[in-house]
């Protein structure tokens, strides 16, 4: 594989595992955060938010020490991933899911705010378990809110450098992504190439913003 | 409160935010239950106690002898009892479409009931076959409640709460939705607690009436008797009344008439009240009844001259009393309502136990066929 499609292929694997275990953990996460009447509930509301404000670099520094082998964290993904996670795919994932957490969790805590707390109650009174009524009722209508934190979740991972680069370095094949190639190229004075990736993220950039917008348009539900 | 009676016995008590609820009754499981009071009286959180929506700190509740809540020990889940929730907006699920939103609540019903609700019963009843296919989102608002209302009925509900369901209504929609309500409470024979803030509305629905008064329950009994009860605000409203269930016996066609009884008299009301035997309700306010004590009037252009004793008078005002009638010669039957001045209460010598003949100058047909 050349190494332009290498990176290509690379950065597209991350964003789509990234996503999906975005997904996982920040639905429970905005469900709580929607929901909860907790005190602390918008501490972890604003931890939940701080890589949005953050240097990336920032981050970057604190996930490379917090997972460097000698600390406990970093023991513990130690016996969990069978090695450590700095310089590997799997930190990547790791690094990339923390970065991208607001993108995802906002979009979909807003939905479930937005709907209130009468569908289900609705769904209570027709029998539906807590369960039920989450699955039945409450995710499709939050189901823009998923799109849109799905969409901007993958979009954020493809474009992250200073995480990436921080608890990645450059190792072709395991973490060199898209935006770390384009950097390299640019340094090895290779403009086209450059171009090449950089021109295509450009486009990338544009249809995932186009994307948005139009899923927040379709805010009814008319044609069902 | 004892387990195992039949009945609604309800006990909720606690504070919300800044309001504080006590309120207690015991109603029969059957017919329509009106819970009746000014807005923020406490009604809807009662409604929400039943259905365990809301959970106050004190709480009993048993319905035909299950009990559903007991303090802290027992409270049943909101998905596990066994009722229909009508909310004041419709409520519908907007991801469904109305074919959706009535099987949603069918599907996860447990069919235990005495009586099974079937969909097309469901659909017949309520007028609904024109809507399955379509969106909620395209319906209008009597529509909407209508869909509502069947959805619920299709959980299979053993007693179906509905809180205040005509009230986001326009009057061209309420107007369409009552004569299907009127429907269920004849069909489907499944207890109802109705909270309302409009007389008219609990009187032409409501057997039983919850009176409320500021997070706690004035009175609880049947209709017509707190209609008529002096203790209660309710007989010095200016549009006082009673309620009296009747059953049509005949007609006089040749004027147009219809004949129907009420314990204790026969009346003549305008139009056809529907076949003999139809039971029928009219509403006479206490406004329209005239008192006149010596014999029946001759030369009265009043048709409904009706032999009644007066069980008691209230002073409604300096000049202005409310008296509680009992029809029949010896005051055996139905309870009515008059409003006469002081000055005639005494210048005629009217006394309690006394009979006499009431001039009804108008009736009321208050359900329609």
């Amino acid at each position: 594989m050349d190494p332009m499609t290498e990176a290509i292929w690379l950065t597209v694997r991350l964003a789509a595992i990234t996503t999906v275990v975005l997904l996982i953990v920040g639905t429970p996460l905005a469900w709580w955060l929607a929901r909860s009447r907790a005190w602390w509930k918008e501490g972890v509301g604003a931890l939940v938010t701080l890589p949005l404000v953050l240097p990336p670099t920032v981050l970057g520094f604190y996930l490379l020490l917090a997972l460097n082998p000698s600390s406990p964290l970093g023991q513990a993904a130690g016996a969990v991933f069978g090695h450590t996670l700095p310089f590997t795919f799997e930190g990547l994932v790791v690094a990339s899911v923390i970065a991208s957490l607001p993108f995802v969790v906002q979009p979909i805590r807003n939905a479930f705010e937005a709907m209130g707390e009468r569908p289900l109650e609705v769904a209570a009174t027709l029998r539906a378990g807590p369960w039920d009524a989450f699955l039945t009722v409450a995710v499709p209508l939050a189901r823009n809110g998923f799109l849109t934190g799905a969409v901007l979740g993958f979009a954020h991972t493809v474009g992250e450098f200073g995480v990436v680069l921080m608890i990645g370095g450059n190792i072709p094949g395991e973490t060199k992504v898209l935006s770390v190639a384009i950097y390299d190229y640019v340094e090895t004075l290779q403009w086209g190439k450059a171009h090449a990736l950089a021109g295509g993220m450009v486009a990338f950039s544009f249809v995932v913003i186009l994307t948005v917008s139009l899923i927040g348009r379709r805010s009814g539900w008319v044609g069902r | 409160m004892r387990d195992g009676a039949p009945g609604i016995e309800a006990a909720f008590a606690g504070r919300l935010g800044g309001f504080a609820l006590d309120a207690r009754f015991a109603v029969p499981a059957r017919g329509v239950t009106a819970l009746f009071g000014p807005s923020g009286c406490g009604k809807t959180t009662v409604l929400r106690c039943v259905a365990g929506l809301t959970r106050l700190a004190e709480g009993h509740l048993s319905v035909n002898g299950v009990v559903w809540q007991d303090g802290r020990h027992r409270f049943l889940a909101p998905h596990r009892r066994p009722v229909g929730y009508v909310f004041q907006e419709a409520s519908l699920f907007p991801h469904l479409s109305v074919t959706g939103n009535l099987r949603y609540g069918q599907r996860r019903a447990r069919g235990d009931g005495p009586r099974p609700v079937a969909f097309d019963d469901v659909v017949e009843l309520l007028g609904l076959a024109r809507l399955l296919d379509r969106s909620t989102t395209v319906l209008s608002g009597g529509e909407r409640q209508r869909v509502a209302l069947g959805r619920a009925l299709l959980t299979q509900p053993r007693l179906l709460l509905m809180d205040e369901p005509l009230a986001a209504l326009d009057r061209a929609s309420k107007d369409e939705i009552l004569p299907y309500l009127e429907r269920l409470h004849a069909r489907l024979d499944i207890p109802v607690l109705y909270v309302s803030h409009d007389l008219a509305e609990v009187e032409r629905l409501a057997d039983t009436l919850v009176l409320m008064e500021a997070g706690r329950v004035r009175a609880a009994g049947p209709l017509a008797a707190l209609l008529a009860d002096p203790a209660l605000p309710l007989v010095r409203l200016p549009e006082a009344a009673e309620v009296l269930d009747a059953v049509v016996v005949g007609h006089d066609e040749a004027y147009g008439l219809s004949v129907v009884a009420v314990p204790g008299a026969t009346l003549q009301v305008p139009g056809a009240a529907g076949p003999v035997g139809s039971p029928r309700r009219l509403r006479i306010a206490a406004s329209e009844v005239s008192l006149c004590r010596d014999g029946p009037p001759t030369g009265s252009s009043v048709l409904n001259v009706l032999p009644a004793r007066i069980l008691r008078a209230e002073p409604l005002a300096p000049h202005q009393m409310t008296v509680v009638l009992a029809l029949g010669e010896m005051g055996e039957g139905a309870t009515l309502l008059a409003r006469v001045t002081r000055k005639s209460w005494e210048g005629l010598g009217l006394r309690p136990g006394l009979s006499l003949h009431a001039l009804v100058k108008s009736v009321a047909l208050l359900d329609r066929e």
